[in-house]
C-alpha cells in the first residue's frame, strides 16, 4: 500500500488491521504522533489529513492512502510550535504534539468559519480556543500556557 | 571567573522544548531497535481465583505465550505486583496472568484476544467499608511513620467544648493516568540487558530489574518521560515482562500498556473514608483535632497511605488523635499518586475547617490563623519556615477575599450561583542522597552527569541553572545529562523530592569542581543529606477557589482558582508556574470529574478509559494563576528550595468544595461534586 506523509510518498507492506497511527510509529519511525489511548479520546494522536486534524488511532491506514499525511515531524517551524515554546505550552510534552497539530486544524477550521459550542462573538476568544482544543488533554494541565500560545499563532 | 546574574530563579526556558514541539522527543516505545517484537499483556478477568491453563489458538502467528505454566522464574523482590507470571495466583482483576509475543502488534493483539484462559474463580470482596470486621490498623503507614498518635484527651476535649464538628468525608479511586503509558523496550546482549522504559527512577528500575533476573549490567535509557505522578516511581510489571520475553524469545521486545491497564497494574490512589472531629471555643481556638482515615490495599501488598499524617503538624490544639485502618481486597495495589496521603487527607481536613467556621460564624481564613502553631504540634519540633499565614493573608489580598458574605447561596447572577472558598495546602520538604558527576570540558564547557529524569517538571533545566550558579558561569556553559541509569545514581523524581536531591548533589560537584580546579568531580550527597537535624521542614500554600453553579442543572463551573504559595526559593519561575497550575488541575480534577466508578459484581473499574473516567479538559480551566512568596530557608538545602510538584493538589479540592458550599448551602462530603448530588438541595431562585 502507499501512503503519502509529509509530501513524500512511502511503499509499505502492512498488516490490514494496521491504524495510520501505527503505521507511522511503528513503520515510517514517525514516533512524534503519540499513543495516549488508543481509542480516539485523548487526542495525542492527532495529525491533519488532507489539512483536516484527525485522531489517527481511529484510522486504517489501509484507506487512506489517496490522502496526504501531515504530522508534527511536517510542520516545520509553524507559528503554533513557537508559540508553545514562547509560552512553555508543555511540561512532559507526551501530548503536545497532538495539541499542535490540532491548534493548526484548529485555526484552519475558524477561517473557513466553522462555529463551536462555545458561541462566542470572536472565535478565537479564549473561551473559543479552549472549547475548540477540549478534545486534546493533558494531564499535566498545561492549558493556561497553551491557550495563549495559540492566541498568539493565531496573531492575536 | 565572574559571572553577573544568578541563573537560579531566573525564568529559563526548557532546554528540551524544541525536540518536544518538533516531536524529535523521543519517549521509551520510541527507539528503533532492529527486529522488535511486540508483547500485549493479557490481564485477569477475575478479581481472584487461580489460573490453571492457557491455550494459544494453533493457527496465531505468535512467537511466544507466556503464562506461570511455561515462565522462567524470576527472584523476589519487595514488590511481589513485579512476580509477573510465577503463581496461578489472581489477586485481582486487571492483573498480567500471561504475555502474548508476536511479530507485529496486530498479530500479538489479535492473539491475546483469543487466547483460551482456564480459570477457577474464587468469591472476591471489592468494597472498602469501615465497618468491615477485616478493617486492622497497620503498623506504619508511608513512608514509615507510625498509624496512630494519640496527645491529651481528645474525648473529654470534644465533650466539652463549645463547638464541635463531626463530619465523615469519602475520596473515590483516582487514577493517575499519566498521557504516556507505562511502555518498555527491553533487549538483550548476552547477559547485558538494556531497557528504554518510561519511569521516574532509572537507577532504581535497574536495580530492581537486575536482582529479579540475577544480572548485573542493566541499562535503563529514559530520556524523555510522557509523566508519571507517581506511577512510574518503581519498576512496573511492562518492564519485567518485556525483559523476560526477550530472554525467551531472543528478540528485543516492546511492551506498551493500552489505556485501560493504566488503571490497574500501575496503581492508583486509594479510595478513602476520613471522619474528621474537631473541638474549639466560641473565639475558634481548637482544643481538639481527630482524624481517622481508612483506606484499601491488595492481597499481594501492604500499601498503608498516609491520609490523616498531614494532620499532625498542620493546627495547634491541645487534645489529638490521628489514626489508620486498612482493609485488604481482591483489587489493584494503591500506590502512589500526586501527594499521596496529603491530597485525600487536607480535603477531609479542610473541609471540617470550612464546617467549623460555619458553625462559629467566623471567617474561614481568620479561624485557620487563629489556630498556627509555633512549632509542630504533636513532635514539638520547630519549623525551619512556615508561612502559612503569610499565604492566607496575600493570597486573600491577590485574590479579592475581604468583604465577602460568609453566608452562603446569597450571591447569585444570572442562572449561576456564585460563591467562594479557601483551603490550606502543605507538602514535606524532603531530599533523598544521589550522586552528580561534573566535568570541565577543554572547550569551556562542563557536562553535568546525573541519573535523574525529566517527567515535565522542568529538572533538566533547573539542574542546569543549579550547576551554572555552583560553578559561577552561564547556563550556556552547562551541559547536562540525565535519564540514564549508567549516570551517577539518583533518587527517584517523586516526593516533590527531584530538584532538592539532584540539586544537593550538583550543587556539591561544581562547587568543588571550582574551588579545587579538577577537570572532573564525582560528589555524592548522602552524608550530607543523612546529617538533616530533626525539624520541620514543609512547604505551605492557600488555595482560592471562586465557583458559579448552574441553578437548574446543577452544572459546577471553577470561574477562579488561585494558589498562593511559600515554598522556599523558586527555581525556575516559569518551569514552577507550570507545578503549580498543573497541580491545581488535577486538584479540580479531583474536586468535580475523577473518579475510578467501581462494579462489585467485576471488581473492576467500569470506566477505565479517557472517555470514562474524566479529567479536566482545556474548557474546564478558566482563570487561574499562581503565585508565591519570596520565601529564605537555609536550613534545608543548598538551594533554599522546596518541593513544588505536589502542593498544588493539595487543598485545591477542599476550596473547591467550600466554594460550592458557599455558592449553594450544599455541603458535598463525598467526592467528586457530581451534579446528581447537587440537584436536589439547590436553593430555590
Ligand atoms: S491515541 Fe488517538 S485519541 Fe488517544
Ligand atoms: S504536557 Fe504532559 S500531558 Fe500535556
Amino acid at each position: 500500500m502507499r501512503l503519502t506523509v509529509n509530501g513524500t510518498e512511502h511503499v509499505l507492506d502492512l498488516d490490514p488491521r494496521t491504524t495510520l497511527l501505527d503505521a507511522l510509529r511503528e513503520h515510517l519511525g514517525l514516533t512524534g504522533a503519540k499513543k495516549g489511548c488508543d481509542h480516539g479520546q485523548c487526542g495525542a494522536c492527532t495529525v491533519l489529513l488532507d489539512g483536516r486534524r484527525v485522531n489517527s488511532c481511529l484510522l486504517l491506514a489501509i484507506a487512506h492512502q489517496d490522502s496526504h499525511v501531515t504530522t508534527i515531524e511536517g510542520l516545520d517551524g509553524h507559528p503554533v510550535q513557537r508559540g508553545f515554546l514562547e509560552h512553555d505550552g508543555f511540561q512532559c510534552g507526551y501530548c503536545t504534539p497532538g495539541q499542535i497539530c490540532s491548534a493548526v486544524g484548529m485555526l484552519d477550521e475558524v477561517d473557513r468559519g466553522w462555529p463551536s459550542a462555545a458561541a462566542d462573538d470572536d472565535p478565537l476568544s479564549d473561551a473559543e480556543i479552549r472549547e475548540r482544543m477540549s478534545g486534546n488533554l493533558c494531564r499535566c494541565g498545561a492549558y493556561p500556557h497553551m491557550v495563549p500560545a495559540i492566541r498568539q499563532a493565531a496573531g492575536r | 571567573m565572574t559571572t553577573t546574574t544568578k541563573a537560579v530563579g531566573a525564568p529559563l526556558a526548557r532546554i528540551e522544548g524544541p525536540e518536544k514541539v518538533s516531536g524529535r522527543a523521543r519517549y521509551a516505545a520510541e527507539y528503533p531497535v532492529d527486529g522488535v517484537a511486540h508483547g500485549w499483556i493479557v490481564p485477569s478477568p477475575v478479581p481472584r481465583g487461580r489460573l490453571t491453563a492457557v491455550v494459544a489458538d494453533p493457527t496465531g502467528d505468535t512467537m511466544a505465550v507466556l503464562w506461570h505454566g511455561n515462565a522462567p522464574s524470576l527472584a523476589a523482590v519487595d514488590d511481589p505486583e513485579l512476580a509477573v507470571l510465577q503463581s496461578d495466583r489472581i489477586s485481582y482483576r486487571g492483573q498480567p496472568i500471561a504475555l502474548v509475543v508476536a511479530d507485529t502488534l496486530e498479530a500479538a493483539r489479535r492473539a491475546a484476544q483469543v487466547l483460551h484462559l482456564e480459570i477457577e474463580a474464587e468469591e472476591h470482596e471489592t468494597v472498602l467499608r469501615a465497618d468491615h470486621p477485616g478493617v486492622y490498623e497497620p503498623e506504619t503507614v508511608n513512608p514509615g511513620y507510625p498509624a496512630a498518635t494519640v496527645h491529651g484527651d481528645v474525648e473529654t476535649a470534644l465533650a466539652t467544648a463549645d463547638v464541635t464538628v463531626d463530619v465523615t468525608y469519602s475520596t473515590p479511586a483516582l487514577h493517575n493516568n499519566p498521557m504516556e503509558p507505562h511502555a518498555t523496550i527491553a533487549r538483550w546482549d548476552g547477559d547485558d540487558l538494556t531497557l528504554y522504559d518510561s519511569n521516574q527512577h532509572p537507577s532504581g528500575v535497574a536495580a530492581t530489574v537486575g536482582e529479579i533476573f540475577g544480572v548485573d549490567r542493566v541499562h535503563v535509557i529514559t530520556e524523555h518521560v510522557g509523566g508519571g505522578f507517581g506511577s512510574k516511581g518503581t519498576a512496573r510489571p511492562n518492564a519485567v515482562l518485556a525483559a523476560l520475553a526477550a530472554r525467551v524469545t531472543g528478540r528485543p521486545v516492546k511492551v506498551v500498556l493500552p489505556r485501560q491497564a493504566m488503571f490497574s497494574m500501575v496503581g492508583h490512589r486509594t479510595p478513602t473514608l476520613q471522619r474528621v472531629r474537631l473541638a474549639a471555643g466560641r473565639d475558634g481556638t481548637l482544643s481538639g483535632i481527630d482524624h481517622q482515615a481508612y483506606s484499601q490495599t491488595s492481597r499481594l501488598y501492604e500499601f498503608a497511605e498516609q491520609t490523616a499524617v498531614v494532620t499532625r503538624h498542620m493546627y495547634a490544639a491541645p487534645h489529638r488523635r490521628t489514626g489508620h485502618h486498612l482493609l485488604r481486597l481482591d483489587m489493584p495495589t494503591p500506590r502512589w499518586m500526586r501527594a499521596p496521603g496529603e491530597a485525600p487527607g487536607m480535603l477531609a481536613l479542610e473541609c471540617a475547617i470550612d464546617e467549623l467556621a460555619e458553625k462559629l460564624g467566623m471567617d474561614p481564613i481568620e479561624l485557620r490563623i487563629r489556630n498556627e502553631p509555633s512549632a509542630e504540634p504533636e513532635s514539638g519540633v520547630a519549623f525551619t519556615s512556615r508561612h502559612y499565614v503569610e499565604c492566607l493573608r496575600r493570597g486573600a489580598e491577590r485574590f479579592g477575599w475581604s468583604g465577602r458574605d460568609p453566608r452562603p447561596a446569597r450571591r447569585r447572577e444570572g442562572d449561576w450561583w456564585i460563591g467562594t472558598g479557601v483551603a490550606g495546602a502543605t507538602y514535606p520538604t524532603m531530599a533523598q542522597p544521589s550522586t552528580a558527576r561534573v566535568r570541565a570540558l577543554p572547550d569551556g564547557t562542563f557536562e553535568v552527569a546525573i541519573g535523574a529524569t525529566d517527567l515535565g517538571t522542568g529538572a533538566r533545566t533547573i539542574l542546569v541553572q543549579i550547576a551554572a550558579d555552583a560553578l559561577d558561569v552561564a547556563p550556556e556553559r552547562v551541559r547536562i545529562r540525565i535519564g540514564d541509569s549508567t549516570l551517577p545514581r539518583a533518587s527517584v523524581a517523586g516526593g516533590s523530592s527531584g530538584s532538592a536531591s539532584w540539586g544537593w548533589a550538583v550543587t556539591g560537584a561544581c562547587r568543588s569542581l571550582r574551588d579545587t580546579g579538577r577537570d572532573e568531580v564525582t560528589f555524592d550527597s548522602t552524608e550530607l543529606v543523612q546529617r538533616q537535624e530533626t525539624e520541620g521542614r514543609h512547604a505551605y500554600g492557600a488555595h482560592f477557589a471562586e465557583v458559579r453553579v448552574d441553578a437548574v442543572t446543577g452544572e459546577v463551573r471553577v470561574s477562579r482558582l488561585f494558589g498562593m504559595y511559600a515554598a522556599g526559593r523558586i527555581l525556575n519561575a516559569r518551569t514552577a508556574r507550570g507545578q503549580f497550575l498543573g497541580g491545581m488541575i488535577m486538584g479540580m480534577g479531583m474536586a468535580l470529574h475523577e473518579e475510578g466508578v467501581l462494579d462489585p459484581a467485576m471488581g473492576e473499574w467500569v470506566n477505565h478509559d479517557l472517555a470514562g473516567y474524566h479529567v479536566p479538559v482545556h474548557a474546564d480551566v478558566e482563570s487561574i494563576e499562581a503565585a508565591w512568596l519570596d520565601e529564605t530557608d537555609d536550613r534545608i538545602n543548598p538551594m533554599g528550595s522546596k518541593g513544588i510538584g505536589e502542593i498544588g493538589i493539595v487543598g485545591s479540592p477542599a476550596a473547591i468544595v467550600n466554594a460550592v458550599w458557599h455558592a449553594t448551602g450544599i455541603r458535598i462530603r463525598d467526592l467528586p461534586v457530581r451534579l446528581d448530588k447537587i440537584l436536589d438541595g439547590l436553593p430555590a431562585s
